[in-house]
């Protein structure tokens, strides 16, 4: 069956088949790459949040494809602050980009956009919800570690709120992955989510310790505890440096196990680990860019 | 059976009947009954019925309600049959079915949703009907039973 992304949006993980998902880290493998496949096309980069890496990573990777960029990283500076609702703001973007690349504090904001936008959108994070280019970036850091994707992944923190966790687990899940689950009291993967990656395939178990999930872990994904997303500034401090990841911790690790980390960190992981040969966050980084061009250019329908 | 009839029969129109007890009148509202075409309509309340104990009862004159219009009440009153009645008599029966896509009844329970914040029409997909997950289309959150029902 061929696999098709000119002119669709990437909107959720839930959307993408297993098939589908192999087709953009294909594509991203054979896109560390190059050339001018995007010269004289407009990217639109809207942040209504506050991002670093996915926003430069998004601009690089369309200026290496000879593309251009325009757009904002402040809210502020946006007609939004005048009183403009998101739907009239794409609707306007979509008149003058050839693709729009959106985060959005709140949940379910792509989607809206992807349905009022004439051109294709990107979901550069929409609330607690969806990271779909993020969870690709963290698939294909995995596969080329480990040749596969059916691999046991301990993810690590918060479980609750974490959009990384429920995009990565979704893809996962896809490829029948073994998710070994460690989080602080009250950040706990929702029962609702649960039930879904396993519906997906994939395979679930709670640790009891931190420590067990390094022991069995294949990868080690760690993330941060967001302090925005918390109702309660109270419940923050309840869990605020609950876990940390050593190297001494990492010591009764296999040997094959690799520690990924969305970025960005606060304490989770000391920055004695980065000088080991398990890090591979700032890879991860470096792999968002082939991703990014693959999948900009599949849905820009250059590939 | 006739001594059980507490609301005459219609002549022309749809009767709803095995509505969940207590429910009648959120099913008017989400039929947005009585409507402005002045159509008469008949509420009974807490009706004994030999199947549920008791039930709800709407009659509808003169109008026959369509069947995807009904179905939106199939949140609230799952085991409500729509009579289609004709000269007195019940010349269509039905149970009301959960639509695929739900659109326009219920609002989604995630307050960051972003449906809450921009003119568009919360819709949700239908993830099992028993007991009743519904999918935010917008947000992908899950809403159950429970926080359907707080909505009527």
């Amino acid at each position: 069956m061929r696999v098709e992304f000119a002119g669709r949006d990437l909107v959720s993980m839930r959307e993408l088949s297993r098939q589908e998902i192999e087709h953009i880290l294909n594509t991203a493998e054979r896109t560390e790459f190059s050339g001018d496949v995007l010269k004289g096309r407009l990217m639109c980069s809207l942040f209504f949040e506050p991002s670093t890496r996915t926003r430069l990573s998004f601009e690089t990777a369309m200026k290496r494809l000879g593309g251009e960029v325009v757009g904002f990283a402040k809210p502020g500076a946006a007609s939004l602050s005048k009183g403009e609702n998101l739907t009239d703001t794409i609707k306007t973007v979509s008149c003058y980009s050839d693709v729009i690349v959106l985060r959005h504090p709140r949940e379910g904001a792509a989607r809206l956009a992807a349905e009022v936008s004439d051109v294709p959108v990107i979901n550069a994070g929409d609330g607690s919800n969806q990271h779909p280019t993020q969870a690709l970036t963290d698939l294909y850091t995995i596969r080329r570690e480990h040749g596969r994707l059916k691999v046991r992944v301990a993810m690590v923190g918060d479980l609750k709120y974490a959009r990384t966790v429920r995009s990565l687990g979704q893809g996962l899940a896809k490829f029948g992955a073994r998710l070994l689950l460690s989080s602080p009291p009250g950040l706990e993967m929702s029962e609702e989510l649960c039930a879904e990656l396993e519906s997906m395939g994939a395979r679930l178990e709670v640790c009891t310790s931190i420590e067990e999930a390094v022991e069995r872990a294949d990868v080690l994904y760690v993330t941060r505890i967001q302090k925005e997303r918390f109702p309660d500034p109270e419940e923050y401090r309840k869990v605020q440096g609950a876990y940390r990841i050593t190297p001494e911790l990492l010591e009764i690790a296999s040997s094959r196990m690799i520690v990924l980390h969305p970025l960005p960190r606060v304490d989770e992981i000391s920055p004695e680990v980065d000088h080991t040969d398990r890090a591979r966050y700032f890879h991860q980084v470096r792999n968002s860019i082939p991703v990014r061009m693959a999948v900009l250019s599949l849905l820009l329908g250059v590939v | 059976m006739e001594r059980d009839i507490r609301v005459r029969k219609i002549k022309d129109g749809t009767v709803i009947d095995h509505i969940t007890a207590g429910q009648a009148l959120n099913v008017l509202r989400i039929l947005n009954l009585p409507s402005s075409s002045g159509a008469t309509v008949t509420v009974a309340m807490n009706v004994p019925s030999r199947k549920a104990g008791v039930k709800d009862i709407v009659k509808v004159e003169g109008r026959e309600l369509r069947s995807e219009e009904v179905d939106r009440i199939a949140l609230l009153a799952p085991e409500a049959t729509i009579n289609i009645v004709r000269n007195y008599r019940v010349v269509e029966k039905k149970k009301v079915a959960i639509p695929q896509m739900v659109e326009g009844v219920l609002g989604c329970a995630n307050p960051n949703c972003i449906t809450h914040f921009e003119p568009v029409k919360p819709r949700f997909t239908v993830e099992s009907r028993k007991p009743i997950r519904l999918r935010c289309h917008y947000c992908e959150r899950i809403m159950c039973e429970a926080e359907i029902a707080k909505q009527f």
